[in-house]
């Protein structure tokens, strides 16, 4: 059995064991990455100098009797998160060149736990886009079928983790961008609770939605990688110290659990075969004393026009400092507003570009009450909805995206197509519920996912049903590239 | 036609504190360029804001200061616009009626019958911005130091109560002087820590409606704030007399030429798209802390102005030399005030040798060796008549450079003033018994030489005789 396929507790045990060393996991690794990422193009930047160093360090830890959960394990990063020293692009001609002098406090927490950082993965520019084919750089391949996208915009990081090219990865989720990438390559992903983890280092696309989130091959592994990152920031005053218990989290309990299944995202918005696979996943479920019920949620009509205000208006202020003054690309102009322009217009791509303009527009004076001021109380009544059903359920169950993976290009005409891709997703960041996806089979021999969605910080219960739900639905195995 | 001038102020004043608004790097005033900057400050990618408490603690005090509501949760906002001295594209402020920490509130200012109200619409946090610098070869720079410095704005109300220059000014005066009693800005104008800019229009007597109005800007002193507001009054006046248009715009004042320049037109308001900042919390206040913090308030300038004023029965003036840039001095007199004491020889003590004294050491009054009590001992002295102004001065040298009480200096050296009317008419009698000559010039009409003799008295008793006594008995015994 070869390294890349173990388990993060199976790495683990194994180093401890000593049945191989940091360095030759990492090595490993890196082997696979040069095998597959040709065809993938799941990575933006590599540097096996600093992963071989980072694994011998590691391993020095482990030979002087450190456990720590994380050491040794090789992990990959979304090219969004900032790495000091270590390039980050978030996949814009903007910042192609940027080498940050600080380090993110996600990658400072998996740093002093021993993680190796194989590389840093391809996204949508500035993560968005729900297929990685914004990426000003290159497309990303899905490992089940190369000529499909693995979703977006974590797209780098859910393939990777899928051609085993790495065991855990971290993406960015603002509407789905880790939910719906991880549904599309049949992995693990899952957004934490909005304020769980700290966003400092994290290149912001829109503030009050982001949250970094892992992705892993099992539910287990995701806890890991969850665990090793959250917890309250200085650096961030969204987050927040709240409870959260491991052993709760690592307990499967499925029985007497009850499950609510929005009518609204079992419509015809969702495609049949992804029906039908969610509906065989939940009879499993029943079938294991899950209590699964109907309600409604009509306010998720309005997830994707809700989030395509708030996102771009949030966007459109968090971008205006790639101004070419500082940092990042500068095209030179007659004077200081021209340099920016024309940096900004050089630098951002179309489709970056468009939601700037978006959201610059909504917050305008004499727009902003019809937009941005409505988007916002139609984010609160979702949150409410939603809080509502909390009250009587565990938690809310569905598809994860509504289609499974599509072929490259296939949507690039049909910008609102690609816009829906998140819809089952935005409910989540729009009341910053935790909600993780998790492959339930195969439609056409591409994954499809379910998706469960938790009340806030209530993460441990949302893992507890996870992992029971992940033990009766069907394995779906490893795509032919792996 | 006569005019009624109106005059609206924004003011800027950098809080006093340890840090930066919304990073840990120091607040502090010059130095090399760009060395206080971090990842926040220079709004680097992916870095976030966090609050400076201190920061906020001095807007609540200002604004309870100001006779301000408070905004019981106030939220920042972004207020967005393109500049190369504004590291993230935006600036965080504060944004609306009622949301900056501070609103609807009041300062009273000094009048010719008492005080003034002038109406505060609202005191509010941000940051500062960066430098523009200019470098070589027509190029610009950017020095970061002063960016995320903590900015507190302090707007009047709409429609204006200022409607003169003086009034601008003592409006101006008393803001500042409040600052810097509550500790929270240092209110230095020349190095930008107080910058202002007030906004004129000039409207016929009588009518409901103000006039068109011009912003000014590069008032470097509250001269330049009272000279440029009459300037530009007078100006328009003159533009609406000869049928010319007003335009609402930003005009500049030239300190050299002492006129107002023309700086660009404002032909709509820009969009600043101000929303609130998701990065950052909102400021929830409760009633305790609001009610502790304004429990805790000092003396403010104004209020001590009106106390020495009305129960201490200063002058205006003397009043004026007690409340400076340097709250400590009202309070050492405050505090000679409250050991007894003349209040009005007291303040003519600190402002006079004391203060002469203390500048040419370049000591605060608190460090050198006189304390309150000193001075109190002194005025005491002169009070009962032990010692005399002349004796005063030097006994008071003397205690400055040596910490010795006055009374103590009095005693160990004797200097106690001669205050015995038999032992002084001996010494007048002497003296006119030695100096016949005189005498005899002074009946025969010459009164004026009685000033030689008087000081033959003064130098037997080696001056410590008192001097209206001396006069007085001299007076007696030449006219027997
Ligand atoms: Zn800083």
């Amino acid at each position: 059995m070869s390294l890349v396929s173990l388990s993060v507790s199976e790495m683990r045990s194994g180093l401890l064991n000593r049945e191989f060393s940091a360095v030759e996991l990492a090595q490993a690794h890196l082997d696979r990455l040069s095998e597959l990422d040709p065809s993938v193009k799941a990575f933006v930047t590599v540097d096996p100098e600093t992963t071989l160093a980072q694994a011998k360090h590691a391993q020095a830890r482990i030979d002087s009797g450190d456990a720590t959960p994380m050491l040794g394990i090789p992990i990959a990063l979304k090219d969004n998160m900032v790495t000091k020293g270590m390039r980050t692009t978030c996949s814009s001609k903007i910042l192609e060149n940027y080498v940050p002098q600080y380090q993110g406090t996600a990658a400072s927490k998996l740093e002093s736990l021993g993680a190796v950082f194989l590389g840093k993965t391809n996204l949508d520019e500035f993560a968005m886009g729900t297929s990685t084919e914004y990426s000003a750089f290159f497309a990303t391949r899905n490992p089940w079928n190369l000529e499909c996208v693995p979703g977006g915009s974590s797209g780098g990081s859910a393939a990777a983790v899928a051609s085993q090219m790495a065991p855990i990865s971290f993406g960015s989720d603002t509407g789905g961008s880790v939910r719906q990438p991880a549904s599309l390559c049949g992995v693990v992903g899952f957004k934490p609770t909005y304020g769980r983890v700290s966003r400092y280092g994290l290149i912001a696309f829109a503030s009050s939605l982001d949250q970094i989130g892992p992705f892993a091959r099992c539910v287990s592994d995701a806890i890991d990688a969850f665990e090793s990152v959250m917890g309250r920031d200085a650096m961030d005053s969204t987050t927040i110290e709240a409870s959260y218990d491991a052993s709760v989290a690592r307990t499967p309990a499925l029985n007497g659990k009850r499950l609510a299944m929005p009518r609204e995202l079992f419509s015809d918005d969702i495609s049949p075969d992804v029906r039908a696979v969610v509906r065989d996943a939940l009879d499993a479920m029943s079938n294991s004393g899950a209590i699964i019920e109907e309600v409604s949620l009509p306010i998720i009509e309005h997830g994707v026009s809700t989030y395509y205000i708030i996102a771009p208006a949030e966007a459109s202020s968090n971008l205006a400092r790639f101004d070419g003054v500082r940092y990042g690309l500068r095209v030179d102009g007659a004077n200081s507003i021209d340099m920016m322009t024309n940096t900004r217009s050089a630098g951002f791509g179309k489709e970056v570009q468009e939601r700037i303009i978006i959201g610059t527009y909504v917050l305008s004076s004499g727009y902003y009450d019809a937009f941005y001021a409505k988007a916002c109380q139609a984010r609160t009544l979702m949150k409410r909805q939603f809080e509502e059903v909390f009250t009587k359920y565990d938690a809310v169950i569905c598809p994860t995206s509504p289609t499974t993976a599509f072929r490259l290009g296939e949507k690039l005409d049909d910008p609102m197509a690609l816009k829906l891709a998140d819809f089952c997703t935005i409910p989540a960041n729009m009341g910053g519920f935790p909600a993780l996806s998790l492959p339930c089979g195969l439609a056409n021999g591409l994954p499809v996912g379910l998706q469960l969605i938790a009340k806030s910080f209530d993460e441990e219960h949302l893992f507890s049903i996870a992992l029971a739900t992940e033990e009766v639905l069907p394995k779906i195995g490893m795509p032919a590239i792996a | 036609m006569r005019y009624v001038t109106s005059v609206g102020m924004e003011v800027h004043a950098e809080l006093l504190t340890k840090t930066k608004m919304f990073c840990r790097c120091p607040n502090a005033f010059g130095g090399e360029v760009n060395t206080r900057v971090c990842p926040v400050c220079l709004g680097l990618p992916g870095s976030l804001p966090v609050i400076n408490r201190q920061a906020v603690e001095h807007v609540v005090r200002t604004a309870l200061a100001l006779n301000c509501q408070i905004a019981m949760w106030s939220v920042f906002h972004r207020k967005n616009y393109f500049y190369p001295d504004l590291p993230k594209g935006y600036q965080i402020s504060q944004y609306g009626e009622t949301n900056p920490i501070g609103y609807h509130g009041w300062i009273e200012i000094p009048s010719e019958d008492g005080e003034n109200k002038v109406s505060i619409q609202r005191v509010h946090l941000e940051e500062d911005t960066g430098k523009l610098m200019h470098l070589p070869g027509g190029k610009a720079g950017v020095d970061f130091n002063r960016a995320g410095v903590p900015l507190m704005e302090i707007v009047t109300a709409f429609p204006p109560d200022i409607h003169t220059p003086d009034e601008a000014r003592e409006y101006l005066h008393y803001l500042r002087l409040t600052l810097i009693h509550l500790g929270a800005s240092d209110g230095k104008m020349e190095q930008g820590s107080f910058r202002c800019e007030p906004n004129i229009s000039v409207a016929p007597e009588g009518s409901d409606k103000l006039g068109t109005k011009t912003e000014l800007k590069n008032l470097g002193s509250f001269k330049a704030v009272s000279i440029g507001i009459q300037h530009e009054a007078e100006r328009m006046i003159s533009t609406i007399d000869n049928g010319g248009e007003l335009h609402q715009e930003t005009r500049g004042w030239d300190e050299g030429r002492q006129i107002s320049y023309p700086m660009r037109k404002k032909e709509r308001e820009h969009d600043y798209r101000y929303f609130p900042d998701p990065d950052l919390p909102p400021m929830v206040f409760d009633e305790e802390y609001i009610e502790g913090l304004r429990a805790a308030l000092p003396e403010l300038p104004l209020q001590r102005r009106k106390r020495y004023i009305r129960q201490l029965g200063l002058s205006a003036y003397d009043a004026s030399l007690l409340i400076t840039d340097d709250p400590g001095w009202a309070e050492y007199f405050d505090e000679a005030v409250s050991l007894g004491g003349s209040p009005k020889l007291i303040c003519n003590w600190m402002n006079g040798d004391f203060l002469a004294m203390l500048n040419e050491e370049g000591l605060p009054a608190r460090e050198s060796s006189v304390s309150p009590a000193h001075i109190v001992d002194l005025v005491a002295l002169l009070e009962s008549n032990r010692i005399n102004g002349k004796q005063a001065k030097e006994i008071f040298e003397q205690s400055f450079k040596t910490g010795e009480k006055p009374s103590d200096i009095v005693k160990r050296e004797g200097l106690e003033q001669l205050t015995d009317e038999s032992e002084i008419r001996k010494a007048v009698k002497e003296a006119m018994n030695q100096n016949p000559d005189a005498v005899q010039k002074y009946k025969e009409g010459k009164t004026n030489i009685q000033g030689f003799l008087i000081g033959q008295v003064m130098k037997k008793t080696q001056g410590k005789a008192n001097p209206e006594i001396v006069s007085r008995v001299m007076t007696e015994e030449l006219e027997r």
